[in-house]
């Protein structure tokens, strides 16, 4: 009975040291984006309260502009890298394609390599064309950067339609373009929202292209978040962070809702 | 038939277009750049000697993180994914699946700015140890260093490749589990045993993405440790701000890919032997 109680409270107490290790950072950052003053050797904030959240909230606040930009460019990079991923999806889950197997690598490859070396010559590139600084260049290079995501996810959802229903369609007389957007297309949407949220993520979170193709002009919120915490404003930081937290602790705990088995299984291949 | 072969290839184009002007255009010329001389335009590679002369401390620095926070990443992915199948507590079961994800889509820099607060001299970490009673106030040190960079590294992608194992392993045959345990291996043994060996392609895999991603963060190392030395990212970042020096930055970009390189080439040469095992 005694060895019982100890195996349960060694256990309880190794949970109890992982969760201070993966939730104390997090804490931490919210304690700092409601401390309005905190200064050593006191171990927590000395006052408390929200005038930081309302300096950044303020409608002409840098924070809402940042906001807004951030909101604007995840948008934009959706909407871009859908349309170029909705016909390369089906292509790939459904037709015949050369070297189908190496595109697929291809649109990996902007993932799987080191970035700044890649955003440096990009950048150089948009300042010759006059599109560094500016949001279409970062849409851009988000989309790019995104590509991954949403054609793989978007091509797992097209294989998981069940053909029957296309070849149903095609049957009673309807065209191919009629059964893509009345059948194939509805059936699939599931998976693509869900690819689309996994860009809108993706775009909202992205710091280092921003960093490199927007200065000096375009403002997100990752880049507040880094000049105000080199800045040692530690309150602006935290705040500017815990808005980036939500959507991604939110997606976090719903992900499996929109990304069902059956289209998992496929995503990849 | 080749009418379908044109179509799917129209269909492809625009997504393709995007990647080969985003990326792989930019890749050969960083190639390119790292090559030629920037007085006369021709083949050399005074670049690399120049950035080996400036960086090698902190060339070594970068692998060191990168294969330090690998390593200790995939043992804590192991350790949970392990448990989350071996397990038989069923509350440490339900408390450690709801726990372990919660780094999984946060952002390198929202960590980063998350450690820059928690880890240093007055952060929460040590006043919590203090307040326990663990350490006294005078013995608290700022972790903010190579510490913390490896601290972030391994809380931000931990949960990615635990939940890639923690998949696999759920997917394997129990019954060789459960006859590993009926000889009398205990769950260690047969979690080492029985059950990593087969997902070690999985492994693999997680550990690769991670490698390379921690390879290219710029946010951690400048947020959680300002000083020398530092990783490769933040040196070219600086040659090209503070020097406009395309010609180092892109050679150290080519030492960044010479880097994954080999990653990618463990990989495939593993992969290789068991398609050539299995066959």
């Amino acid at each position: 009975m005694i060895r019982v109680l100890t195996g349960h409270v060694t256990r309880a107490l190794l949970l109890a040291a992982l969760a201070f290790v993966i939730i104390g950072p997090i804490a931490n950052l919210m304690l700092w984006s409601f401390a309005e003053r905190w200064y050593f050797p006191y171990k927590l904030p000395v006052s408390w309260g929200v005038r930081f959240w309302e300096i950044v909230f303020r409608p002409t606040g840098v924070a809402m502009q940042s906001l807004g930009t951030s909101v604007l460019i995840a948008l934009l990079t959706v909407a871009l890298a859908l349309i170029v991923s909705i016909p390369a999806g089906y292509a790939l889950a459904r037709l015949k394609l050369p070297l189908r197997s190496l595109v697929m690598i291809v649109f990996l490859l902007p993932q799987a390599f080191p970035g700044v070396a890649i955003y440096i010559n990009v950048a150089r590139f948009f300042y010759q064309i006059g599109i560094a600084g500016t949001v279409t260049g970062v849409v851009i290079v988000h989309a790019s950067h995104a590509l991954v995501y949403s054609v793989w996810i978007t091509s797992a959802a097209f294989a998981a339609v069940d053909r029957d229903l296309e070849n149903a369609a095609r049957n009673m007389g309807a065209s191919p373009l009629y059964t893509f957007f009345t059948v194939t297309l509805p059936l699939a949407a599931p998976g693509i929202i869900a690819s689309a949220i996994f860009v809108f993520l993706e775009s909202l979170d992205e710091f280092t292209g921003t960093y490199f193709v927007g200065v000096p002009t375009v403002n997100t919120l990752p880049l507040l978040l880094y000049s105000a915490s080199m800045g040692g404003n530690y309150q602006i930081a935290s705040i500017t962070a815990m808005i980036l937290l939500i959507p991604s602790i939110l997606f976090m705990l719903f992900v499996e809702r929109f990304l069902k088995a059956d289209v998992l299984s496929k995503v990849g291949r | 038939m080749t009418e379908s072969r044109g179509l799917a290839i129209l269909l492809v184009a625009p997504a393709l277009a995007l990647v080969i002007a985003l990326f792989l255009y930019p890749l050969l010329f960083s190639v390119a750049s790292a090559f030629s001389d920037p007085a006369t335009g021709e083949l050399s590679l005074i670049n690399f000697q120049k950035a080996y002369e400036l960086y090698s401390i902190d060339i070594a620095y970068t692998l060191f993180i990168v294969v330090a926070a690998t390593a200790l990443t995939a043992l804590a992915a192991i350790a949970i994914a392990g448990y989350l199948t071996m397990g038989e507590t069923p509350w440490l079961l339900t408390g450690l699946a709801w726990l372990y994800r919660w780094p999984l889509f946060i952002p390198f820099i929202v960590a980063a700015q998350c450690m820059r607060t928690f880890l240093a001299k007055n952060g929460l970490m040590n006043n919590s140890f203090v307040a326990m009673g663990v350490l006294d106030p005078a013995q608290t040190v700022s972790f903010l260093d190579w510490r913390g960079v490896l601290i972030t590294f391994v809380w931000k992608q931990t949960p990615f490749v635990a939940l890639l194992l923690a998949g696999a392993m759920a997917s394997l045959d129990r019954a060789t589990i459960e006859a590993a345990r009926n000889l009398g291996a205990s769950r260690l043994r047969a979690l080492i045993e029985v059950v990593l060996p087969q997902v070690g392609p999985t492994l693999m895999v997680g550990s690769i993405l991670s490698f390379v991603t921690m390879l290219s963060v710029l946010s951690v190392p400048v947020m959680v440790a300002g000083s020398q030395p530092t990783m490769l990212t933040v040196d070219m970042a600086f040659r090209i701000n503070a020097y406009g020096d395309y010609n180092v930055a892109n050679a150290l970009g080519v030492i960044s890919y010479l880097m994954t390189a080999v990653t990618a080439w463990i990989y495939l040469r593993r992969s290789v032997r068991e398609q050539r095992d299995g066959s």
